[in-house]
């Protein structure tokens, strides 16, 4: 797997006992993590096509962000919630059910899924969607989008934290190394990056297409504080955010590294990288739900 | 157990190409050119299965360069090529070829006077509810505005292949505008044509269609059922869009009682935009009609729901016409 051959820094944040989540919360976050994935391939059936793998991977990221990591309130355009946006858009259908279960927008509204006029479609849009912070579907803006937020926050007086999930294919566009440089610049303390280094894109594997590594060391050497993690461990995740969130003594912007597989759930699509696009028909798609069911809680 | 699918309606992304056949138009003209002497190199920023380059890949491996998803960078690295001499095709969706590469496409190929190929495909709003990232309804009117650059939209894959055929042959640069390979069939095979000139596929007195791309085939089904309900009704695909075939809308606009331009475009700057220059350059009083995308974004929903709510299927574009005809 592509995706081992990414190390980890140290010292682990990750690891750190004093902001570990309790039993109670990691069993909430796993199955959140959990319902996300159910709910994309519920989702998935309405449009007859989709990115099961995408937001397979994220999971865990989405259920450790939005139920733990994130300062949410009822309303969605709270002026000092945190930020969420990403780059890989095309995972919106795993997040759109934790929008949807955190209130933001009803049932009805989820279950239109990309039908005519819905405001879900395959890639997330503020315009339409409550909850959403950022639109994206063009891979490669949505670092720089953060990075303005986040010198916003500091420029306004505001101590909102800015989350940005790209994926490891994504690190091949031209625009993600200009945030690099610039979050580094001016010294981002509160924006976080988060690589979903899942290892493979529409034609085959990151490193096979246009390889990124290594990953660390780039980002290490465009200035940004790196966090290898175990993005399918919500502990490990949770752990990390929280430490992340307490540092008051950072002055730079923080990358987490984020391994995570491909397809995570499902036995064949963790195994077979043209399940970056499909469909599973209704029978199909029964057995991929009963894989997630049997995933570890 | 195995949980593999079993059943034959679920499919994955490598098997695109199987599942639609007319993605092989594109690769089959590029092995044709390389047949037949041409420096032919393909590129593609991570899509080789949504354009069916992946063909290419498999039968010209070392014609094929991948960029992975560096858009940008693939159109000025094309730029560079063709500047030592070599032919290239580079193929991404067409909101990431016209919108983001707009200036390397300027500087880097046009300006530049060099024959590159850009293949914008899934144009329009073919890609549904991807949504407004994925919709390409600008293309036209941004390619069109840079000199130097010709603008074609084939209305399927047979004519496809007949304008990369005639490109050869062609110094500039040239800019594409396909579909997602599911256009149905028009020609039976590459048909003769020319690259600027228009195609009359039928003569009406009551009122012209000028249609292209996409389009075209909706369009020829509205004007055969508007001719058998009476009217006289005709129909140009207009492949070209720059260079315009003049020409031809000139002769149309003294022979013909209104023109309809119908386009899976902005109604601004495009194929309505280009024939209404025209039309003000000749000073005549013949009616244009501008059917398209009417200056929004589109809605989100499977392509063909849209065409439907848009107007741009053949039911709806007949209806547009009746109006014009009552």
């Amino acid at each position: 797997m592509t995706t081992a051959t990414t190390p980890h820094a140290t010292p682990a944040l990750s690891a750190d006992t004093r902001f570990a989540p309790d039993a109670e919360r990691v069993r909430l976050l796993k199955d959140r993590a959990r319902f996300s994935r159910l709910e994309t391939v519920r989702l998935i059936e309405i449009a007859k096509v989709g990115h099961y793998t995408s937001a397979f991977s994220a999971a865990e990221l989405f259920s450790v962000l939005y139920y733990d990591a994130m300062r949410l309130s009822d309303d969605p355009n709270w002026a000092d919630r945190d930020r969420f946006m990403m780059g890989k858009g095309h995972a919106a259908v795993g997040l759109f059910p934790i929008l949807a279960d955190l209130g933001y927008f009803g049932r009805d509204i989820l279950d239109g899924y990309t039908r005519l006029g819905n405001p879900l479609g395959d890639h997330p849009d503020m315009t339409k969607v409550p909850g959403i912070d950022f639109s994206s579907g063009s891979i490669g803006h949505a670092l720089s989008a953060g990075c303005g937020m986040a010198l916003s926050a500091r420029m306004q007086g505001q101590d909102y934290v800015t989350y940005v999930m790209i994926g490891d294919g994504e690190l091949q566009e031209g625009q993600v190394w200009e945030a690099a440089l610039f979050g580094a610049h001016y010294g981002l303390s509160n924006l976080v990056g988060i690589i979903d280094r899942n290892g493979y894109q529409l034609d085959g594997a990151v490193d096979d297409v246009i390889g990124v590594e290594p990953i660390v060391d780039k980002w290490q050497a465009f200035g940004w504080e790196v966090h290898v993690v175990d993005g399918h461990d919500v502990t490990a995740l949770a752990t990390l955010f929280r430490a992340l969130r307490a540092d008051a003594a950072r002055t730079r912007p923080a990358m987490v590294v984020a391994r995570t597989v491909k397809g995570k759930g499902v036995s064949y699509m963790e195994t077979d990288p043209g399940w970056h696009l499909g469909y599973l028909d209704p029978g199909d798609a029964e057995r991929a739900i009963a894989e997630i069911n049997a995933m570890e809680a | 157990m195995s949980a593999r699918p079993q059943s034959a309606n679920s499919w994955q992304y490598r098997a695109l190409n199987a599942l639609t056949p007319g993605l092989d138009h594109f690769s089959d003209a590029l092995l044709d050119e390389i047949a037949a002497g041409v420096p032919i190199v393909a590129g593609t920023a991570d899509l080789q299965y949504s354009n069916g380059l992946e063909k290419f890949a498999r039968l010209a491996p070392d014609r094929f360069v991948q960029f992975g998803i560096s858009e940008q960078n693939m159109v000025s690295a094309a730029a560079g090529m063709a500047a030592c001499g070599q032919s290239p095709y580079v193929a991404t969706f067409a909101s990431f070829l016209a919108l983001l590469c707009c200036e390397q496409i300027r500087m880097d190929v046009a300006y530049s006077k060099l024959p590159v190929r850009l293949v914008g495909h899934h144009a329009g709003i073919s890609l549904g509810f991807y949504g407004t990232s994925h919709h390409a309804t600008e293309d036209l009117a941004i390619m069109r505005a840079i000199a130097g650059l010709a603008v074609v939209a084939p209305s399927d894959g047979n004519q496809l292949r007949s304008l990369i055929r005639a490109a050869r042959d062609w110094a500039g640069p040239i800019y594409f505008r396909i579909g997602r390979g599911r256009d149905p069939e028009i020609y039976g095979t590459p048909p003769v044509l020319e690259i600027g000139k228009g195609i009359e596929r039928s003569t009406g007195r009551d009122l012209t269609i000028i249609a292209t791309g996409s389009t075209v085939h909706p369009a020829d089904l509205a004007a055969k059922a508007l001719t058998e309900a009476g009217h006289s009704v005709g129909l140009i695909d207009m492949h070209t869009v720059k260079p315009l075939d003049a020409a031809l809308i000139r002769d149309v606009a003294g022979r013909t009682g209104q023109i309809l331009t119908v386009e899976e475009h902005n109604v601004l700057g495009g194929l309505g935009g280009a024939v209404a220059e025209v039309l003000a350059d000749i000073g005549g009083s013949v009616r244009l009609t501008r059917h398209g995308i009417m200056d929004e974004y589109s809605l989100i929903a499977p392509p063909t729901h849209l065409y439907h709510h848009y107007r741009l299927d053949a039911g709806g574009i007949e209806q547009v016409a009746r109006g014009l005809l009552s």
